[in-house]
């Protein structure tokens, strides 16, 4: 299977080893990830904040270069997933607006004709490839790994149609069924913050500590995500944390595609790990199967 | 070419209420299921799921009551719509289907718009920076992102960042140099003409308000 790959600016910087990682378990899985040949940044919730024909344009530049190849489009990061997923959708909708972004467009000879469509990583390994497929695939199992699956708020909010809104299972489903436990963790929708971290820290400390909390509490060995501003900011922040509210945390954040990952027998290499600032043996944890 | 109505943004800084409410209602239509605003029941489920209502000063809630009562500045002039994570949590839950997160990206466009908010204020620092660094580049570069918005709202913070910083650099997780795309040049003729197609509003449709 083939599938467009979208990046996004994160996975090439702070993110790496979530790209890292998604491609490795990509190809383990037999699956082509084709990167969209000079996408451009898809506008994050800042640009939507300061003009929205212009933000909507910025964002379906890679919608209108994506739909030539006829594939579907995989963006791991919650935030491009969700922003191209709302341009695409806007665009649907709305055909006065879809006519002024192609007149935008047309300085570049783009043009989109809707016909692209884009998915989340997370969705298409368990509804193109099915858990039981990559379950024959892994020679790591978790071993009853105590797992917090943190989906945080951008690919279940608003309807996306790829999972329950309040209590979404995909990650659960996966990760049980490759032998690691999931814990109760009625935070695993629960904002953290998002850029709130740089404009309020002190809001955002106190949405992480409150998730981090919840998931230690309830006996969590590590928690495993799908964004990258997420991981960054339960990871990076559990010191400033620590110190503001005498709590002492020191959970490992990964990635989904990490975890997975390793379970499909990739190295610490080909899995970014050593990018986590909060080291994780996998390998002490789990058993050879 | 589309047939709309070019109309000159409202004049700045104009406070008059109806002006607000006019531009307010221009805005509406454009966001899905906007009008379902009309069918509030104030039932307060918005608030109770924000995660941020604690430190706003006119609560989700409210920001819908105001503009029922009439008056749109109050809200513009709020810390509110500055807070906001759009985390969604309050759209999904609202029983009336009142697309409440993009009703506030929506007035924080106006508040720009109208100019009522402090130059330096964080979230509009921020996107400023981000939208001329992605304009140029036509990618996001965090480190000169970070300088920048410090730089413009507190430079103290910056010296805080540093610790954080060198650990991601050692884990190759910064950028150091900015990428751009080899489109960089059509891509800002597009935006040019992106600029003036933000100005072509549709012709609003009957407000039953």
């Amino acid at each position: 299977m083939e599938y467009t790959y979208y990046p996004g600016c994160s996975l090439e910087s702070s993110a790496r080893g979530y790209d890292e990682s998604v491609r490795f378990v990509f190809s383990t899985l037999g699956c082509d990830l084709i990167e969209l040949e000079d996408w451009n940044c898809c506008g994050a919730t800042y640009y939507m904040s300061i003009k929205e024909t212009i933000s909507l344009v910025f964002s379906a530049r890679n919608l209108a270069l994506a739909e030539k190849s006829g594939r579907d489009i995989v963006a791991p990061c919650s935030s491009c997933y969700t922003i191209l997923y709302k341009t695409n959708q806007v665009l649907k909708n709305n055909p006065i607006m879809l006519a002024k972004v192609n007149q935008a467009l047309k300085k570049d000879e783009l043009e989109y004709h809707l016909n692209a469509n884009v998915r989340h990583p997370l969705e298409v390994l368990i509804n193109d490839i099915g858990i039981e497929n990559i379950r024959g695939k892994t020679c790591n199992s978790f071993a009853g790994l105590k797992m917090a699956y943190y989906y945080g708020c951008q690919i279940v909010r608003p309807d996306r149609g790829l999972d329950d809104k309040e209590n979404p299972i995909m990650m659960d489903m996966l990760f049980d069924a490759l032998g690691a436990r999931s814990i109760y963790f009625p935070m695993k929708v629960r904002c953290c913050g998002g850029m709130l971290m740089t404009t309020r820290s002190a809001v955002a400390l106190k949405l992480n500590k409150e998730i981090l909390e919840c998931a230690v509490e309830n006996g969590a060995e590590c928690i495993v995500t799908t964004c990258p501003l997420c991981q960054i900011n339960l990871e990076a922040y559990q010191d400033r944390i620590n110190k503001h509210y005498g709590t002492d945390l020191h959970i490992p954040i990964l990635f989904f595609t990490q975890a997975l990952g390793w379970a499909l027998g990739g190295s610490d290499a080909d899995l970014g790990l050593k990018r986590n600032l909060i080291p994780f043996q996998l390998a002490d944890k789990g058993i050879e199967v | 070419m589309i047939r709309g109505i070019v109309r000159p943004v409202t004049e700045k800084g104009s406070n008059k209420e109806l002006d607000l409410k006019a531009r307010f209602l221009q805005h509406i239509s454009n966001i899905p299921d906007g009008k379902n605003l009309n069918k509030c029941i104030q039932c307060g489920t918005c608030t109770g799921s924000c995660p941020a209502s604690y430190v706003m000063d006119v609560t989700p809630r409210e920001v819908i009551a105001l503009f029922r009562a009439g008056d749109i500045r109050s809200i513009l002039s709020s810390r509110t719509i500055w807070i906001c994570a759009s985390c969604y949590a309050c759209t999904v839950r609202c029983p009336q289907n009142i697309p409440v997160t993009d009703i506030i990206y929506m007035l924080k466009r106006m508040a720009i718009e109208q100019e009522i908010f402090p130059k330096r204020f964080p979230v509009y620092a921020l996107s400023r920076s981000f939208v001329s660094i992605a304009n140029r580049y036509g990618r996001s570069f965090e480190p000169g992102l970070l300088i920048l918005y410090y730089l413009k709202t507190n430079p103290m913070n910056l010296v805080k960042m540093i610790p954080l910083f060198l650990k991601l650099v050692a884990r190759g997780r910064i950028m150091v140099i900015p990428k751009k795309i080899k489109a960089a040049r059509a891509l800002s003729e597009i935006l040019s003409e992106a600029q003036i197609m933000e100005m072509i509003v549709p012709a609003p449709e009957e407000y039953v308000y």
